[in-house]
Formats: C-alpha cells, structure tokens, sequence
C-alpha cells in the first residue's frame, strides 16, 4: 500500500533516513535546511528503529561524529548548508582518505561568506571539485525534487557502502523548502551489529575479536610511498565511478538546436523556459546532470550531438559551465545564465538569456 | 627469615637508555653500561643484583617496557 | 623456590618499538592503557581514538581497534561511535595542543552532554611533534621555541587547567589528575584509569583522566631531569589527585 504524503524536501530526507535503516543522524541547526533536524526528533526513530539523531554543538562537531560512527560500519548521515558544509570541509577529506561511507545533504544557499538563506548553487565547485584538501572525490547526486530528494538518501546511501565513499546530495533552498507530493517506500530494517561485523569487519572498527588482527581506520601515512599508493588506489576507485555510475535526464535533446544544462531547482524552471522557446519554434532541449560527480562529459556531448548551443544555467557565477565546456570542447558555443544571491530566476528570463546569448547570435 | 630475591630480563634493543629505571630503584642497583645497542643506546644493566628485591619499580616506570622482573623467596 | 614473574610489558602492547623520545610519558600511558584494558578483559569491546600529535600512531602499539581523529575532533568522533555502540568501551587519547587548543569546543560540548566516554589527556605543556611550541597549558614563564623568553601573561595568556574546568559540568563523573613519573604514580594511575573506564560503561557519564607528563625534548632536557622538573614546576601548578 503506497503512503503518499505533500511534505518539505528537507521533511522528505528525514523520513527517507528512518526509511532507509539508517543508524544515526548527527547535525546543526542552519537554514535553509532545518527542517531535516526538526522532522526527525519529531517522528523519535530511537523508539521505533533504533536510529540515533544527535543535535551537534556545530557542523564540525556533527561531522566529526558522522566520522565516527561510520568508522564502526553504521548508516550515518548529516545534512547542512553551504556556510555549515564548508565548515565540514576537513571532515570530508578525513572520510573520503579514510574511505568510509556516509552520506552529507547540502541544501545549498547563495555565498560567498554566511550570504544568505535564499536558495542558490553555487557549491558546484565545492561538491565537486574541491570538498577539503587534498586528492579526493565525493559522488555527487543532485535532485530536483521533493521526491527525489526522498529516494536519493537511499541511493546516497547504496553508493556510499558500494564504493566506502562519502557521497553528497546537493541541494538547494528551493527543492529543500518547497512541498510537493511525495510516495514513501515501505521502511527497510535497520543491519544488525552482528551483520555489520560479517558483512564490514574486514575494514570497520567494531572491536577486536580476541586473538584477530585489529582494525584501524586512519588517514595518516607517513611513509611518502604508502601514501602514493592510497592516492593511486582512490584514484583507480574513482576512475570505477565515473564509469559505472553517471547519472543524467535528456529531455527534447536529441534533435535540439540549443541545449539548457541545468540541475536541481534551475532544471525544473529550464524546463518550463524549453517549453516557452518550443512554442517559439526553437528547437530546444533539457539536458539535467543527476550525477554531477560523476559528470556526465560524454553522454553530454553524444546525447546533444546535434546542438550548437549550450547554455548552463545554474544559480551562481557560472560554475557548471566548465564542466560542459570540458564535455562539448570547441564544437559549440557554451554560454551561462543564472541569477545569484538568493535570487532565483524565473522561466521567461532563462528563454530571454536563450535568445539573447544562443539563439540570436 | 626469609629473603626475597629479584632477577631482571632487560630488553637491550628496546632500550633507549632514558635513564628512568635507574632513579625508580630504591636500591640504586642499577647503571647505565658502556654498551650500545643498535640504535646507539646505553642501556641498563644491574651493578648489583643481591640488593635486588623485584619490587618492580624500575619496570613499572620504564617508558618502553623493556625490563621483566622475577621474584624468588629464599627460605 | 621457584621463581615468580612479577612484571612483563603488558600482553596487548605490540612488539613495534615505541616512536617516542626516551623517557617520553606516552609510552608509560601507553603501558597504563593495554593493563588495564586487560585486566578488564576489554580487549575485544574497546575502540581507542588516537589524535593529531605525538600519539597519532598510538594504534601501532596498543592491539585494539583504532581511529584516526582530525586535530582536536576526538571526542566528537568518541561521541559518534559510542552513541551508536554503546556496548563498547569508547576512549580518546589527546595530547594538550589537541585537546586544549585546536579541540576545546569538542571537548566541552562532549563533556557537558555526558557522553559515556573516557577521555585520556596527556598534558606536558608544549607541543611536541611540531617542535616544542607554547601550548594553551604552558607555564608562564616557561620558554618554548614561540616564547623564548619565556611565557608573558601579558602577551600569550596564561596556563589554561582544562581538567579544573571539565569537572565543573554536569555531564562530568570523574576527573582525576595523574603521573606516570614514579612507580607509586603509575600504580595510582592504574587504578584511576580503571574507574574511569568503569564509570564509562556503567554509563555514568563522561570521564576525564589528566596525565601530567614531561616532554624533554620540547623541554630541552634529559629524561630525568624532566622528571624532576615535572615534580618542582608542573605539579605546584597542575597538582595531582589525592587517592
């Protein structure tokens, strides 16, 4: 029997985590994502699955203990916002060197500094390229809606144990606030702990069995060599990724002139401005990056082969682009639009942009 | 009466010859010899061991758990 | 008469040759943890968490599992493992630079939740893997290579007593202060550390164990006379727990 629901996106992520088995949830307070924190003290899953939901003295307490807890082979999860998530930014790099699975929800708002709490995206380059120091990737996943943000903390969480990597799901203040229908999947039991140690002993701390070897999850290694190879071994997991796990949505691409790139709430409102340039008679096409780590460069470049445009259209400066310039090369033009700030543009300025950039050039 | 005699083992190549069993002997039986290990270290070694009782003090401060002690009682 | 044993390194130190300096303290702390772990027969339910400092690679020597902690996040790491394995015997090991500096937030926050934690501070009042900095707990007066005349009130603060400070909170149930410099003070320390451990798994809160320990190398001496500088400068300060 489904259970359908109108909720929040943060709600949705809330109700996905009891739903999911997951084991802890540990986090801070910070808008534009609050309401994640809110809904689960209010459905109380320690009384029903067991799960632990901690209020952090700060994101970097929270992070810490999402470290942690993941260390000993649990399900843990936090969520924040872009001042909260770049304050995690070493915890980050500490799970990603440690090779630990966790998931991290970022219901991103416009920046730079503590910015401001209305929507935006400009932690592309944060979630992607450059999380924390040092040599590592976090799987992005990028939803667009209210129900997407619900079955991706599932996703989030098979492809954190799949590959023991952090994974990331970056949101925005619009998809996080706005409340729309969403269908609730029948809840997964939480693992055991004595499935956790048969199925993660061979790396997770879950004390050492006497007479065994121990275990250790660390990210220090002094020796420079052993320390290359750590790099070369993630390196090769990464390269496994992008591989296997793109993610992407094309609508109208195939026989389109001029593309929208877009993902999250500005996929959405892309959406609607390719239906306003199609009544136009353009020929125009949605192509939505789901995955935005792993990029999709090559299915960007084939699905579109046709376009002679592309125009990125993100809430920030301009920080996807260069990854759809990457996929496309010197073949077509590559143009961005996007309001910043919290300002979040509407459907009839993206299809002025379209013409103003692409098609009237 | 009865006497209780001590027998120290001390791990040489574990040693790093810091000195500290020798201060903790209430007897000081203990020196540092001329000896070195493989690191360079001066160890310890007992200069006289009829005094020792195997309290275990020297062992119990050692840094670096070097030093066994054994304990035997003489009737 | 046959001969007894009565003392050999502890069964869950491991053979690996401790990194420290001679005469370092951590290597007795070291001894005091895998005793006492031991004689509680915790070998396969603790989890330690090693810091940033001296003691990062404290799970070389100690056969039990480990985890790796960013500078100064131990006890909020302590605090995600034991709260979703609260069977499990969860202690940080922290030197002053990580505790008491870059790690003060983490701590205070993990101390006044209560969280069913044993933390192990290891105070020498320098920082001693980079070199023998002023850490928050050096003593005013004393000289470290960032205060080479010697700690100024005026300029760097003073001495901070983050022991005297933890027992103030609620969720604190034992904060005692230790050495491992004379035999007598290992074995008060032993039976300190095993009531903290004790209180931790009867849930009673979180436990705070002080070590006052030398660094000679950050103090420029030898490791006896750091001893004895221990005994006639850090303790009058920091003074040790009465049994």
């Amino acid at each position: 029997m489904s259970d359908i629901r109108l909720m929040k996106g943060n709600e949705a992520v809330a109700h996905a985590a009891v739903r999911c088995g997951c084991d802890g949830y540990f986090g801070y307070p910070i808008t534009p994502q609050s309401e994640v924190l809110e809904t689960l003290m209010e459905l109380r899953p320690w009384e029903s699955t067991g799960m632990v939901v901690l209020q952090a003295e700060s994101e970097i307490g929270a992070i810490n203990m999402i470290y942690g807890a993941a260390c000993t082979g649990k399900m843990v999860m936090t969520s924040s916002s872009s001042p909260g998530i770049s304050l995690m930014g070493e915890g980050f790099s500490y799970i990603a060197g440690a090779e630990l699975p966790c998931v991290v929800v970022n219901v991103a708002r416009g920046g730079p500094g503590l910015g401001t709490i209305q929507p935006g995206q400009s932690d592309y380059f944060l979630a992607t390229k450059a999380g924390g120091h040092g040599d590592f990737n976090m799987i992005v996943l990028a939803p667009n809606s209210v129900q997407e943000m619900y079955n991706f903390v599932f996703d989030a969480f098979e492809l954190a144990f799949k590959y023991r990597n952090p994974v990331m799901i970056l949101s925005d203040g619009v998809i996080g606030q706005m409340m729309e229908r969403v269908e609730l999947s029948e809840p997964l039991p939480r693992r055991t702990d004595g499935q956790i140690v048969e199925q993660m002993r061979s790396w997770a701390v879950t004390g050492k069995p006497v007479g065994a070897q121990r275990n250790i999850v660390t990210s220090v290694q002094l020796d420079p060599i052993v320390q290359e190879n750590v790099n070369h071994r993630l390196q090769a997991k990464y390269k496994v990724i992008r591989e296997k796990e793109v993610r992407y949505e094309a609508i109208g691409c195939e026989d389109a002139d001029h593309i929208l790139v877009a993902y999250g709430c500005s996929a959405r409102i892309s959406h609607k401005a390719m239906e306003l340039a199609r009544d136009a008679g353009h020929k125009v096409g949605l192509f939505r990056p789901v995955t935005l780590f792993p990029f999709p460069y090559e299915q960007l470049d084939s699905v579109c082969k046709r376009a002679k445009g592309f125009l990125s259209v993100e809430l920030s400066a301009g920080q996807m682009i260069e990854d759809v310039r990457l996929a496309v090369g010197c073949r077509a033009r590559v143009e961005h639009f996007g309001r910043m700030g919290g300002v979040i543009h509407s459907p009839n300025e993206v299809w002025q942009a379209l013409q103003e950039k692409l098609l009237n050039r | 009466m009865a006497k209780i005699k001590g027998r120290l083992e001390i791990d040489k190549e574990r040693c790093k010859g810091c000195a500290v069993c020798l201060t903790a002997c209430p007897f000081s039986i203990l020196e540092l010899g001329r000896e070195v290990n493989s690191k360079g270290y001066n160890y310890p070694r007992v200069v006289d061991l009829e005094r020792c009782t195997g309290c275990a003090s020297c062992a119990t401060v050692c840094p670096d758990s070097c030093i066994t002690v054994y304990r035997t009682k003489q009737l | 008469m046959a001969e007894e044993l009565v003392y050999k390194k502890p069964r869950l130190l491991t053979d690996k040759d401790f990194h420290f300096c001679p005469g370092c303290s951590h290597g007795t702390i070291h001894k005091v943890i895998a005793e006492v772990i031991d004689q509680m027969g915790m070998e396969n339910s603790s989890i330690g968490i090693t810091p940033v400092g001296c003691s990062v690679l404290a799970y070389n020597y100690i056969d039990i599992d480990w985890v790796q902690a960013a500078h100064g996040r131990a006890c909020a790491v302590a605090t995600g493992i034991k709260r979703l394995n609260p069977s499990k015997l969860v202690f940080t090991y922290q030197g002053d630079g990580d505790l008491a500096a870059i790690g003060t937030g983490e701590t205070i926050h993990a101390a006044n939740r209560g969280d069913n934690i044993v933390v192990i501070y290891v105070n020498n009042a320098v920082y001693g893997m980079t070199g023998g900095q002023m850490a928050p707990t050096t003593l005013l007066g004393m000289k470290t290579v960032t205060t080479p005349n010697g700690r100024d009130a005026k300029l760097h603060g003073y001495p901070f007593k983050v022991g005297e400070m933890i027992s103030q909170l609620e969720g604190v149930c034992y904060f005692t202060r230790q050495s491992v410099h004379t035999a007598a003070g290992v074995r008060r320390a032993r039976k300190a550390l095993r009531r903290a451990f004790e209180l931790s798994m009867e849930g009673r809160g979180l436990s705070f164990v002080e070590f006052v320990g030398t660094c000679s190398s950050g103090w420029k001496m030898s490791a006896v006379e750091a001893n004895k500088w221990l005994d006639e400068n850090m303790l009058p300060f920091y003074p040790l727990s009465a049994e």
